[in-house]
Formats: structure tokens, C-alpha cells, sequence
């Protein structure tokens, strides 16, 4: 009989392993479901995994993709393993585009070298101040910050709805809801000639390098990983929870804030009613699949900007609904909940023999 | 009352805003009680909905509807149990997991449905009461859901503070390794109030695309399941107060559709803001005082539980 055992220590292994598990279950999934659905799974696997990366082009839209995942997740990862709960990157994402974008819109046609730095400070405040939100009430009030910062999603796309619908409507836009285009001055470089890379990429890899530095390196970073790992002891050696709210939602915040620039000053450049096709929360499964360590975060959103790419080539190519891609990410975060099991604990065949010489020992001992 | 008043029209469409609340946010009391933390709610619903809708269109029955939906919303509350009572997971991942799947399925399912409208619930018709002046209107001219949210209420009632089960039940929910000694099926009972959260969760989506709109429109719980998941908070884990917070939520959501339609200069994505800024609002309020949450919130909410361990 098979039976669950939990591990003496967890298995630094298993922590590796679990992701590439959940990815091939996923891809196995996929294959059952495009079968179901009565499509080649071949050719379904080629079309969503394979076809869009054939290109320099595509390759490009992949990296462009994986930066605002990235950026969010990062952030995330930092506050997930201080067991802060922030799951409104999407609204923080949101608020750095406004008020970066905002910062686009004003400064108009001007060219000064100081107009695109001014608007990622914006940008990167922009998502602070949505996140200090919830850090505020959570420190002094006692406020779920997994509630709040999830209200706040839908009230700052609001907010850009009625901006885009309203005061900062392009008048020659033919009424549609987005802002004027900014000026080419106020969009993010691009990185590789030929494609939509940007700066953004190399911002987020810079970011990941910093994160990690701050963990591993720095004595604020380990006071946050000891309040995660084990809030009692934090507790008992003195160490700030509430500076580590502060800490882990500010900087979330400003990164997710800073990625919904990258996506107004990049592949859209313009405000408008919709700007990220649920980036910030996709960013929770990338952090997760990440391990939270910033070079797997690098790997998961390179995985989710694929899933992303997969599915809008899944629609052009097979009439597939590009909804398939949040499918695909759901799974993927189940089956890599289930495998992180094995993490800590181990599949053992106890026979029933065994289990009572086990007792017997037991009771010999007592 | 004056018959153009729009007093009688706010009421009942409060009712009828506040219904699908009642239904997601009593079944996550229940399971709450039984400390578990499912935040999948919104996912749910979102399923549930989905799944209703294509029923009831298939059939023409919005009664097969309504049970397609509970169906749907059990499967999806057993993923979430597997993972989490089974498995060991971590319930706050895995409740966001089961929102994110949740909104992915649904659209993905949903693609061909959307935008076909259906015939609604209609309100029941009781002889005499429904004819009375004003009360009729008032009080018995609702879909049958509607009272039936409010026989939940009591069910609910009755379960977490009359019976024995519902005790039992609690005891999981405040120390289940207590419970788990005295030789209660900790993980059992678990399984059973997750399936019952999801169950109800489907039929408050079923209750938006069958009766409130009605017809499928992709990510249409537009966060209400978030909002039960506050209210389950804001009612301090007891069901009428739950309910009450509902009906307090529908009235606002109401009231701000209203706001828009006079025409008060407020833009209406400013006033749509407000039931989102009223749960941060109610949370603050309910939450400021820490011996509120601590005397009523279930001990080993959102812990996992293993007998070995």
C-alpha cells in the first residue's frame, strides 16, 4: 500500500522538479483537450508551442510578453515569501501606466532627454502609492491585504476607463476611448532591431538581478525570508512585520507600476480602456512557478509569455478560442500546487507486515 | 406611496442585486467554519454561471440550469479540496488558482454562448399575497430564487448553531487536531463544506446569467465573488449578519446604477467604483478592532491539516 510520509527535510530536488513536472503535465493536458476539442494535437502542439517562436520577430514578442510578468512577479515573489498577499498587481500595473502615461500626455510633443526617466519615476510611483493602500490599512487596521489590494484592481481600471472615455481623450480619435499617442521621444527604446523587444526586458532582468541581491545579500532582505519561513521566530528575534508589509507591497507595487508603463510607453503607446490582458495576475502563477527565486521568475515568464503567444496563434491558426491561454495557466499552477506535495512529503509502500513491526518498535521504545 | 416613486423599484432591485451575494457568501461561511480558506469563489461562480447558462439554453429549464450549476461549481470545489485537503497545498495558492482556471475555463467554454440571451426566471405568483397592494409587490413578486436564498439562510442557521453535525463541524474548524483525537473525520468534513461552498458559489453564477442578466458575458461576476469572500468577514462568520451585509452590498450597487441613470454629472465609471470602495470601507471598519476577528474568526482558518503531523 502507498502511503504519504512526510520527509525528514524538504527535498531541494523535488523544489526543481516540481515546475518541470507541472509543465509536462500541462503540455499532457493539452494534448487530451485539443483531442477532445477533435484537433490534430500535432499540429495543435506545433501551432501553440513550436510556430510562434520561428521567427526573430516572434521571438521578440516573446521577451516584450515576458516583461511585464516578469517585473510584476518579481515584486510579488518578495512580498509571497514574507507571507504578504498581494494579488493586485493588475490594478498597481494599472495606476503606474496612469500616472506615467499621464506624465507622457503632458509633456506633449517636447523632446527633453529628462521626459522618459520622469515618466518611469512616475509610473514606478504610481503603482507604489496603489500599494501603499493596502499596506497602510493592513498595518493599522488589520485590513486583509488580499482583499483590498483585489477591490483596488477594479477601481483603478475604472479610473482609467473614465480617464480614456473622458478628460484625456484624444479629440481627434474619433471618439474612441484612448488618449493621444505620445510622442515617439516618450517611447521606451527598442532593444533588438526588427522586432518590439524594448528596454523593458533588460529593466526586468536588471530588476531580477537587484531582487535577488536584496535577498540573499542584504539584512532587510533576510528578516523578510525569516518572517516568511517562520513568523514566530521573526517575531521573537524582534523583527518588524510591519515593515515588512511596507516593504514587500511598496516594492511590488512600484514594479508592477513600472511594468504598465512599459506597456503604454512600448508595444501600445497610448492610453487606454484596456492595457494588459491580466499581466498582474498571471505574474502570481509566474512567481509561483518561479520558486520566487528571480532566476526561475525569468524562466516562468519566458513560459507564460509563450502560453500568451500560443494562444493568439492558436486562434489565428485553428479557430481556437485565445481564452485556451488561461485555461493553460490555471492548470499549470494546479499541477504545480499538487507536485510541491513531494516536496515535503514522500510516496512510501508500507506493507502492513511492516507497519506492525514499526509498532512493535514503537511500543518497545515507550 | 406615489406609483412613480422609485423607492419600490430600488427595493426589490436590491433584492434581486443582493441574491447571488447571499448564495456565494453563505456557502463560504460554511466552509470557513470548518477552517478552510477557499478564495477560489469568483472562479466558481464564473462556472457556475457558464454552466447554468448553457444548460438552461440546451433545455429550455432554468431549474436544470440552476442544478448544472451547483454540479459545476462541486467539481470545481473538488479540485480545490484535492489539492488542499488531499494534497496539503497551500489554501490561499490554490484558491487563487481556482479563480485564475476558473475565469480561463469559462471564457474558453463560454466563446460560442456569448451574447445569446435566454428566457429568464420568471417571479412566482402566489394567489392573494402576490395581488395585495404595494406588499405584493414588495414582497412576493420575486423569482423562486430569491426565497430560496433566504431558506439557505435558515438551513445555514440552523446547521452551524442547532445541530450536532454543524458542532462537529465548528470543532474542525477551531482545532481540528482536537477534533481529528476525539476520532472525527477532520479531512471528511472538510471535503463535505468545500463541496457545499462550491455547490452554492455555481449557483450564485448560474443565478447572474439565468435570472439577473440574462445571458453569458465573459469575467460577468465583475469580482462579487471577492466581495462575498468580504462580506463572509463582514458579517464576522455568522450567517445572518452575512446576509444582511449582502442586502447592505445590493443597495449600493443599486443605488449607484440609479445615480447614473438621473443623471447626477458624476461620471458612471466614478460611481461604478463605489461597491468596490464600500468593501475596503466595511473591511476597515469590521477589521479595526482585532478582538472582533479574533473572537469570531474560525482558529485554524486557511491552515492545512495532516494526521501525521
Amino acid at each position: 500500500m502507498l502511503k504519504l510520509e512526510r520527509r525528514p527535510a524538504p527535498s531541494p530536488v523535488m523544489r526543481i522538479a516540481s515546475p518541470l513536472f507541472a509543465a509536462v503535465a500541462m503540455l499532457l493536458t493539452g494534448i487530451v483537450i485539443f483531442t477532445v476539442l477533435g484537433k490534430n494535437p500535432e499540429q495543435a502542439f506545433y501551432v501553440f508551442f513550436i510556430k510562434p517562436l520561428q521567427t526573430m520577430y516572434g521571438v521578440g514578442e516573446l521577451l516584450l510578453k515576458a516583461t511585464p510578468l516578469l517585473l510584476c512577479a518579481l515584486g510579488l515573489a518578495l512580498g509571497f515569501r514574507s507571507n504578504v498577499w498581494n494579488i493586485g498587481a493588475e490594478g498597481q500595473l494599472t495606476m503606474g501606466a496612469i500616472a506615467g502615461g499621464g506624465v507622457a500626455l503632458w509633456l506633449g510633443d517636447s523632446s527633453a532627454a529628462w521626459g522618459l526617466p520622469l515618466m518611469l519615476v512616475a509610473g514606478a510611483l504610481g503603482g507604489m502609492a496603489w500599494a501603499a493602500v493596502p499596506a497602510y490599512l493592513r498595518n493599522r487596521f488589520n485590513t486583509s491585504e488580499i482583499l483590498v489590494t483585489l477591490m483596488l484592481v477594479y477601481i483603478a481600471q475604472l479610473l482609467l476607463s473614465y480617464l480614456v472615455h473622458g478628460p484625456w481623450r484624444d479629440p481627434q480619435g474619433f471618439n474612441f476611448p484612448q488618449s493621444k499617442t505620445f510622442s515617439d521621444a516618450h517611447l521606451i527604446p527598442i532593444l533588438i532591431e526588427g522586432t518590439r523587444t524594448n528596454w523593458g526586458f533588460i529593466l526586468g532582468l536588471l530588476l531580477a538581478l537587484a531582487s535577488w541581491l536584496f535577498s540573499s545579500k542584504t539584512y532587510a532582505g533576510y528578516r523578510m525570508q525569516v518572517a516568511g519561513l517562520a513568523p514566530a521566530a521573526a517575531a521573537y528575534a524582534g523583527f518588524s512585520n510591519k515593515r515588512n508589509v511596507w516593504i514587500a507591497l511598496l516594492i511590488s507595487g512600484a514594479s508592477a507600476g513600472v511594468a504598465g508603463l512599459c506597456e503604454v510607453a512600448g508595444p501600445i503607446g497610448q492610453l487606454q480602456a484596456q492595457i494588459s490582458p491580466g499581466y498582474g495576475f498571471a505574474a502570481i502563477i509566474v512567481a509561483w512557478i518561479g520558486r520566487l527565486h528571480p532566476v526561475g521568475i525569468v524562466l516562468g515568464s519566458l513560459l507564460m509569455s509563450l502560453l500568451y503567444l500560443g494562444g493568439e496563434s492558436a486562434q489565428m491558426q485553428m479557430a481556437l478560442p485565445s481564452a485556451i491561454t488561461g485555461l493553460f495557466q490555471g492548470l499549470l499552477l494546479f499541477y504545480l500546487l499538487a507536485a510541491d506535495l513531494f516536496i515535503s512529503f514522500r510516496l512510501k509502500n508500507v506493507s502492513v507486515a511492516r507497519q506492525s513491526a514499526a509498532v512493535a518498535i514503537i511500543k518497545e521504545a515507550a | 406611496m406615489n406609483p412613480a416613486s422609485p423607492i419600490l423599484p430600488i427595493i426589490t432591485s436590491t433584492v434581486v442585486a443582493a441574491t447571488p451575494l447571499i448564495y456565494a457568501a453563505l456557502g463560504e461561511t460554511v466552509v470557513e467554519k470548518a477552517g478552510v480558506l477557499n478564495l477560489g469563489i469568483e472562479g466558481m461562480m464564473l462556472v457556475g454561471a457558464v454552466a447554468g447558462f448553457a444548460a438552461a439554453l440546451a433545455t429550455g429549464s432554468a431549474t436544470v440550469g440552476f442544478a448544472a450549476a451547483a454540479a459545476a461549481g462541486v467539481a470545481m470545489s473538488l479540485i480545490f479540496a484535492f489539492l488542499t485537503l488531499s494534497m496539503q497545498a497551500n489554501q490561499v495558492a490554490t484558491g487563487l488558482a481556482l479563480t485564475l482556471f476558473g475565469i480561463g475555463l469559462s471564457a474558453f467554454v463560454g466563446h460560442s454562448l456569448a451574447g445569446t440571451p435566454i428566457q429568464g426566471l420568471q417571479g412566482v405568483e402566489i394567489p392573494l399575497l402576490s395581488q395585495l397592494p404595494l406588499l405584493g409587490k414588495l414582497l412576493f413578486h420575486y423569482d423562486i430564487m430569491v426565497y430560496l436564498s433566504l431558506v439557505l439562510l435558515l438551513a445555514v442557521y440552523w446547521f452551524l448553531s442547532k445541530s450536532h453535525t454543524g458542532l462537529k463541524m465548528r470543532a474542525v474548524g477551531e482545532s481540528p487536531t482536537v477534533a481529528h483525537a476525539i476520532g472525527h473525520p477532520v479531512i471528511l468534513i472538510r471535503y463535505l463544506a468545500v463541496m457545499f461552498g462550491g455547490a452554492t458559489a455555481g449557483v450564485a453564477g448560474a443565478y447572474l446569467s439565468i435570472v439577473q442578466t440574462p445571458m453569458w458575458v465573459e469575467g460577468m461576476t465583475a469580482g462579487k465573488g471577492w466581495i462575498a469572500l468580504a462580506l463572509v468577514v463582514f458579517g464576522t462568520w455568522k450567517p445572518l449578519r452575512v446576509v444582511c451585509g449582502a442586502y447592505l452590498f445590493g443597495g449600493v450597487t443599486v443605488l449607484q446604477l440609479y445615480a447614473q441613470g438621473f443623471g447626477l454629472g458624476v461620471p458612471s465609471e466614478l460611481l461604478s467604483m463605489l461597491p468596490y470602495a464600500a468593501t475596503v470601507v466595511v473591511l476597515v471598519i469590521i477589521c479595526r478592532d482585532p478582538k472582533t476577528i479574533l473572537l469570531n474568526q474560525p482558529v485554524s482558518l486557511g491552515r492545512s491539516f495532516h494526521p501525521d503531523a
